[in-house]
């Protein structure tokens, strides 16, 4: 067993370990610490894969970013010691029946399936170099358009969330 | 030639009058419109003489008169053969019909000035005044039998307005729906008529239908339908709209009622120009009658002749004055038509036509002047009836000379204008058919019984108690009158032999002193009958009344006609047809539609439930869609 | 290509961990959990994505990008569904979501 195999288990142990967690733990900011984890054994995954660039945006972005994003907006709506009430339990049914059922059927056609990988394809290197001309780039496995794209929505998101969280005018001050 | 463009002028200034009037008139006050209205008439009046006076001198050559038409348009084009012109066509009887409908209407104009002074709604009245008076010379003028069916429905429905001026009066309102619905079922048979006569001939012009031996009849002729040849069909049913407007006999149960308009309005469209657009549109197309539909002809005769007796009949025993005049216009248009149906085509044997022309002409004249002498009356007295009138020769001296010159024009004596055209039409009958002519002969004499019943009822007899004294109208409305007299008096002397004839050529005509003598003595027959019964206030009438019982009765309820009308509506239309219907479109139809939409409001209250505003439920719901979309996707479809 | 570490392996995982994001989405009250579930689903799809690209297409970059531009998106709606959250928040002073189904019928 290499080191390979072995970091995969654990990554994977942690993933879905701390998943699990995160839906279930009564405290929020646990929950969000919980999704760090997972966050992070997820940009391992992307090590594993090869893909460091993507890592990093993983750990940046995700757990660097978003992450403490949301700890804010939990920090800013509650009280970090509060502690949930239990879920009702038509939703608890409702959400294992959605987990066992839909994880039976994924997994068994994923099982029953072959995947087959052409055997002449010769992998590229994924380096700094090669992703930033592809991302920019015009011609044949170019991204410049969804690029743009994703620019533009993330401009529209920054408005809007601006717009949204911004304290009207004659709400009083006395709510954050 | 003369150039008679200028004749558009005559209907386009009545509808700009009545298009000022009509939206600006409430802005004015009331005189403002009703001086608009009669100056703009005043000059088609004078337009029409003018025209008169060049079509029938002017232009006048030995080979009789031409038809002509100084314009005309291009309206609507459907296709290369069905082609619809708006224009203006001169001929006599069209030249003649002009010069009658601006007179009357001009003094109808001035008369009302007077009339209706004060009334509400004044704008109103003159703008509907200059609607009516322009669709009927619109009528007049048509070239084609297109235009005239546009201008006959607007005759229809200006007269509705005009009947029903006194909107908030029930009974006016039912008279002029009455008007409306029976006209406009008429219509119904005079548009079939149209559509059929044009589809086999392919044209709409009068030029080209009228032309003698014309080939375009030779595909109508021998289409058939049940055993009748189509231009026969297509011939009484255009006859059924003129009758409809005519009022003949069975369509005559509106005319009556329509005397809940006001008075001058009566005499506008009653007496000279609405009713006699049926006699006018006969004579329009009598070429085709007379080569084409000579059945049809016949059958115009027998109607008219019906309606004159039995018309007459009635008129005797009504104590409404208006009524009276309602009746004896029915009987006196009943004449002109018997004078169409005898009439042959060209020369001397086209006597009946030109008759019938010159009856509608002198009735005209007599007709309105008695309508606006009872308008006179009426505006007096404030009543319709009889019995609320006498001895008013003393008050009123001027309404009762112009009223008597009436009364004997309508009776036949000479040398009134009556007489004149009467004796003709008798003549024409005389020589065709028989029959008919002893029918007119007798109505003669019954038409001067009741006028003069009328004349003595109203003007001599008791001295009613009035409770304001009556007096003399005032100058407009007598003006009006004195014009129309002198045209009832010495209107027939003009020649119309020479004027207005079937083929248009002029021809001798002379009395036939066999026929005018008997007629003469007839009428004053008549009135000796009236004086006696009617002069000295007696019981001598209401003797004969009751001795003549049932007769009297049913005669005074004229016929039962309009109870047989309603009876046939209410009792087997609206109870046999219609209301199974209306129970079948308001519980099945309209509650199958009902249904649905109770049954689809039921459902969505029932699962509006569903949508319940959680989030969760609905991702839920999401999921298990997705999860069974794949299971089919994968296991049915084969995606596998 | 890892060596010893089938696809399978990786798609088993991201798998679960999906319909885990699933069940954290229907089961927990709380507005800014149910974002974490949301997270969790766009990171098994990253991963299937980075999966699919090494194993069976590993000459593109096709999947890497996607997911490059999937953290992009998830940014924007993490930015917009808190701001959301926190504008929730001001005026009914609660961010559970049964408190939040007024757009029903």
């Amino acid at each position: 067993m290499t080191l390979n195999v072995l970091m995969f288990y654990l990554l994977s142990a942690i993933i879905l370990i701390f998943s699990v967690l995160t839906i279930t733990s009564r405290r929020m900011l646990r929950a969000a610490v919980y999704l760090l984890f997972v966050l992070v054994a997820t940009a391992g995954f992307y090590f594993l894969l090869n893909y460091q660039f993507l890592a990093a945006v993983q750990l940046t972005l995700y757990a660097g970013g978003i992450v403490v994003l949301i700890i804010f907006s939990i920090l800013l709506t509650g009280h970090i010691s509060e502690k949930f009430k239990k879920p009702a339990s038509w939703k608890l049914w409702m959400g294992i029946i959605a987990l066992v059922v839909g994880s039976t059927l994924t997994l068994w056609t994923l099982l029953s399936h072959n995947f087959v990988k052409s055997t002449d394809i010769k992998a590229v290197p994924v380096d700094m170099h090669l992703i930033g001309n592809q991302l920019l780039g015009l011609g044949k496995n170019g991204y410049v358009l969804s690029f743009e794209i994703i620019s533009v929505l993330l401009l529209a998101a920054m408005i809007a969330a601006i717009v949204i969280a911004k304290k009207e005018k004659s709400q009083k001050s006395d709510t954050l | 030639m003369t150039n008679f463009s200028y004749v558009i002028l005559i209907p386009l200034i009545p509808l700009t009058v009545f298009l000022v009037t009509g939206l600006l008139g409430m802005k004015w006050k009331p005189l403002v419109s009703g001086v608009i209205g009669t100056v703009g008439l005043g000059i088609s009046f004078f337009l029409s003489l003018f025209a008169a006076y060049q079509y029938f001198f002017a232009t006048a050559s030995a080979g009789g008169y031409h038809t002509i038409i100084p314009v005309n348009m291009l309206w609507l084009s459907f296709t290369s053969t069905l082609q619809i012109h708006m224009g203006v066509l001169l001929d006599p009887i069209s030249v003649m019909m002009l010069v009658v409908v601006t007179t009357i209407s001009f003094m109808a104009h001035i008369y009302s000035l007077g009339y209706m002074k004060g009334e509400k709604g004044f704008q109103r009245y003159y703008a509907f005044l200059s609607l009516f008076t322009f669709s009927m010379l619109g009528v007049v003028l048509s070239t084609n039998i297109f235009q005239m069916y546009i201008f006959w429905e607007l005759v229809g429905a200006s007269s509705f307005l005009l009947i029903g001026f006194y909107y908030d009066k029930p009974s006016a309102v039912a008279a002029a729906k009455k008007a409306f619905i029976v006209t406009r079922f008429a219509d119904l048979g005079f548009l079939i008529g149209i559509l059929i006569l044009s589809f086999y001939t392919g044209t709409f012009d009068f030029s080209k239908l009228m032309q003698p031996g014309t080939s375009l009849f030779a595909g109508i002729t021998g289409v058939s339908f049940l055993g009748i040849s189509g231009i026969t069909w297509a011939m009484t049913l255009i006859f059924m709209g003129a009758a409809g407007k005519s009022a003949m006999f069975p369509l005559h149960i509106w005319l009556p009622d329509a005397m809940e308009g006001p008075t001058p309005v009566s005499a506008l469209i009653h007496a000279a120009t609405m009713v006699v657009a049926g006699v006018f549109l006969v004579a329009r197309m009598f070429p085709i009658y007379h080569f084409h539909a000579p059945d049809v002809l016949i059958f115009i005769g027998y109607v008219g002749g019906f309606t004159s007796l039995f018309a007459a009949i009635i008129a005797m025993t009504q104590f409404d004055i208006k009524r009276v005049l309602a009746y004896s216009t029915l009987s006196q248009i009943g004449y002109m038509m018997v004078a169409l149906g005898v009439s042959g085509y060209g020369g001397e044997a086209g006597l009946g036509y030109t008759a019938g022309m010159f009856h509608l002409f002198t009735h005209a004249m007599f007709k309105a002047l008695l309508f606006l002498g009872a308008g006179s009356i009426i505006h007096t007295v404030h009543s319709n009836l009889m019995k609320d009138m006498g001895s008013l020769r003393k008050y009123m001296p001027i309404t009762h000379i112009t009223f008597l010159a009436a009364s004997l024009a309508i009776s036949g004596i000479p040398p009134f204008a009556g007489f004149f055209s009467k004796d003709e039409i008798l003549t024409a009958a005389f020589h065709a058919n028989k029959l008919l002519f002893y029918v007119e002969y007798i109505t003669a004499g019954i038409t001067s019984f009741y006028i003069f019943r009328l004349y003595f009822n109203i003007f001599w007899g008791k001295d009613t108690n009035y409770e304001h004294k009556p007096h003399e109208s005032p100058l407009n409305m007598v003006i009006p009158m004195i014009f129309l007299a002198l045209g009832a008096t010495f209107g027939g002397f003009i020649p119309f032999h020479d004027l207005v004839t079937s083929n248009m050529k002029p021809f001798a005509d002379k009395l036939n002193i066999l026929v005018s003598l008997p007629s003469v003595a007839i009428g004053l027959v008549g009135i000796a009958a009236a004086w006696i019964l009617y002069k000295k206030e007696n019981d001598l009438s209401d003797r004969i009344a009751k001795s003549l019982g049932v007769l009297y009765i049913s005669t005074f309820h004229k016929f039962y006609i309009d109870e047989l009308y309603l009876f046939v509506t209410k009792k087997i239309i609206f109870n046999g047809i219609a209301r199974p219907i209306a129970w079948f479109d308001s519980k099945i139809v309209d509650g199958f539609m009902i249904g649905i939409g109770t049954v689809t409001m039921k459902i969505s209250y029932k699962i509006k439930g569903l949508q319940s505003g959680e989030l969760q439920q609905y991702a839920f719901v999401f999921i298990a869609g997705t999860i069974i979309l794949a299971l089919f996707l994968l296991y049915t479809l084969g995606f596998h | 290509m890892i060596q010893g570490i089938s696809i399978y392996h990786f798609l088993i995982v991201s798998s679960l961990m999906f319909f885990i994001g699933i069940a954290g989405f229907i089961i927990r009250q709380n507005l800014i959990t149910i974002l974490l579930s949301i997270e969790l689903i766009l990171n098994s799809v990253v991963i299937n994505f980075l999966v699919f690209n090494r194993y069976l297409y590993p000459n593109q970059l096709q999947g890497h990008f996607f997911s490059l531009f999937i953290v992009g998106v998830a940014a924007a709606e993490a930015s917009v569904a808190i701001a959301l959250i926190i504008n929730i928040y001001r005026r009914i002073r609660n961010i559970e979501a049964d408190n939040v189904n007024e757009m029903k019928y």
